[in-house]
């Protein structure tokens, strides 16, 4: 996956679990937290789907590395830099 | 030897469908296993001369339009990956709190409580406001200090007596499992379920909810096995190292697992894991508050035949509310105070046809209990005129439906205890709840009742919960 699919492997786990937020327009170097309803259960929804889909387990310690779609795809794109992309799962 | 699953869940009721629907979702190889032949627990529903009953569905609480942010409804939604449009819920047209010398509506909208609570106690506004913003702000699924009781934290705020046992009421009844109380963190998780998001009815009764849950548990690759009860909870190692293993179905056969995830209660847990932990149940880990309850379907709706709009009326029949299993007296149910709901005064796109009407009586479980041993006759008799009596006294807060009756069910601590296995029939479980859900047997935990949410939204997210944090989190 190149940084940009990276990305858009993210948006397409979020929109998955939470369909109601809009995820257009989304500021990339801003917490997702802070422009969309996401609590730790969905944080863990999306450490799941990334398990799940693509075979990565992010540690717990690790789930600040999620905060923001710049910060995943930075923390995400080495560790999935030979995975294919799958979106509409 | 066996197959070996990673989680075997015990009992098919909310918990336990919504448990199995989070651990299939994520690939656990998952076994959910009931006792009786139907699932839904303490929220299943009943065929009898050609109608369903519903078991326990007054009202869905926790009621939020699509999208509300932040909510319990939204949240459970969310993590079963269920659409709002799919539970078809109509919402109440009002409920309200009946005593002889006031009456409190309210609804979905929370400013018409809060006029009502003006109008009738004009000096206690201001007390009501910051009771309310307590509760907003507290973190109630969190609580810090989970042994606080209610009537404590109230008199703090309010000094009507009156105001407080109006409020008491709808929160015992909806969830308490403490005589003459309710733990002040449930009181705050009601409290928001009724007055803040409010009351809702899925189209059709509890049966299509179920039905959604089931198929998509299916869908995802769990197991669901009916008619298939635990008798034993199996262990493997000694001492110290002890951990659950599996379990020993009524039948004899064995099932092995890595995690079992039990919504039986505490006592019936410990019970099925030998002798030695069974004496660990303290009398705080056993229920006592249980329930009669008399359905009536009429001709015609309640609007109709007596002009009653309310979706629930919670009534008292004098100025004070006692909450406790009653003396058995002459019909082992208390008459003085209970809850009465119509189904029909939910909004709906096929409104129901025949009037149907609810009474729920607090109710000693042994007098039911020693008369269910003892001739069906006699025990018939009884419950028919325990029904009666309630009726009579229920008639003081709301239409009779007698003289429009044409179909009638009504049930007791024992009908509730022999299909959801619950001891004494206490619908809200043991006063001592574990909200952490672990036991004192590693691999063993609890979800629902003991766990300590109750109701129907609040069971699903017991389930969930405990899923989530003894079976998916990664250092689970
Ligand atoms: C009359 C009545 C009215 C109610 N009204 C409302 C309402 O209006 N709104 C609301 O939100 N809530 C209501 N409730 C409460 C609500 O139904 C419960 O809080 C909720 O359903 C509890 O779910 P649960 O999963 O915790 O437990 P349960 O539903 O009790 O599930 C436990 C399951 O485990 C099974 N089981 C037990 N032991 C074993 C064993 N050894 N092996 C296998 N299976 C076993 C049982 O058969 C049962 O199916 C009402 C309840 C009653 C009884």
């Amino acid at each position: 996956m190149t940084r940009d699919e990276v990305t858009l492997a993210i948006k397409d786990i979020i929109e998955t679990i939470a369909p109601d937020e809009e995820l257009v327009g989304l500021n990339p170097d801003e917490r997702l937290r802070d422009q969309i309803e996401l609590d730790s259960m969905d944080f863990l929804d999306i450490v799941m789907e990334l398990r799940k889909r693509y075979g990565v387990q992010v540690p717990e310690e690790d789930y600040k590395e999620l905060a923001s779609l710049t910060s995943c795809a930075d923390y995400l794109g080495p560790k999935l830099e030979d995975v294919e992309l799958k979106v509409g799962c | 030897m066996a197959d070996k699953y990673d989680v075997i869940l015990i009992g098919a009721g909310m918990s336990g469908l919504a448990a199995g629907i989070r651990l299939a979702q994520y690939d656990k190889r998952v076994l959910l296993l009931e006792r009786h032949y139907l699932w839904g627990g303490l929220n299943s529903f009943y065929k009898r001369r050609g109608r369903i009953f519903d078991v326990g569905l007054h009202a869905l609480t926790n009621f939020a339009p699509r999208g509300r942010r932040g909510v319990p409804l939204t949240k459970l939604l969310r993590q079963l990956r269920i659409r709002h449009e799919d539970l078809q819920l109509g919402e109440q047209r009002y409920s309200e709190i009946a005593f002889p010398s006031e009456r409190l509506r309210f609804s979905n909208e929370f400013a018409l409580f809060e006029s009502e609570i003006a109008r009738a106690f004009p000096t206690e506004v201001d007390g009501f406001r910051r009771l309310t913003s307590a509760i907003f702000e507290y973190d109630s699924f969190a609580p810090a200090d989970p042994d606080v009781l209610a009537r404590k934290v109230l008199s703090e705020y309010l000094r009507e007596p009156l105001l407080i046992e109006m409020l008491m009421l709808p929160m015992c009844y909806y969830g308490s499992a403490i005589p003459g109380d309710i733990a002040w963190y449930q009181f705050a998780i009601l409290f928001k379920s009724f007055y803040d998001e409010g009351f809702a009815r899925p189209e059709g009764g509890i049966r299509p909810l179920l039905d959604i849950l089931v198929k998509r548990y299916k869908s995802l690759g769990g197991e669901l096995r009916m008619k298939s009860g635990v008798a034993e909870i199996l262990r493997t190692g000694c001492g110290d190292s002890q951990r659950a293993a599996g379990v020993r179905l009524d039948s004899g056969e064995e099932l092995l697992a890595d995690q079992i995830l039990s919504s039986a209660g505490f006592a019936p847990t410990m019970e099925m894991c030998g002798a030695e932990m069974a004496r660990k149940v303290r009398p705080t880990d056993r229920g006592q508050l249980s329930f009669n309850e008399t359905v009536i379907v009429t001709d015609k709706p309640p609007l109709t035949f007596g002009n009653y709009g309310a979706a629930i009326t919670f009534f008292n029949d004098c100025e004070t509310f006692a909450y406790s299993s009653p003396d058995p007296g002459v019909w082992g149910i208390d008459t003085r105070s209970g809850v009465i709901c119509s189904p029909n005064n939910y909004a709906a796109k096929e409104p129901l046809k025949e009037g149907w009407m609810r009474f729920t009586a607090l109710a000693n479980a042994e007098h039911w209990e020693q008369l269910a041993a003892g001739p069906r006759e006699e025990y018939e008799s009884h419950k028919y005129a325990a029904s009666q009596a309630f009726l009579d006294s229920a008639a003081r807060f709301a239409p009779d439906p007698r003289p429009f009756e044409i179909d009638r069910d009504a049930f007791t601590p024992h009908t509730i205890r022999r299909f959801s296995g619950h001891p004494r029939g206490a619908v809200y479980g043991a006063p001592n709840k574990r909200l952490d859900g672990t036991t004192d047997l590693p691999g063993l935990f609890l979800m629902g009742t003991d766990q300590g949410l109750l109701g129907v939204v609040g069971a699903m997210l017991s389930g969930i919960s405990m899923a989530n944090r003894h079976s998916l989190q990664p250092t689970a």
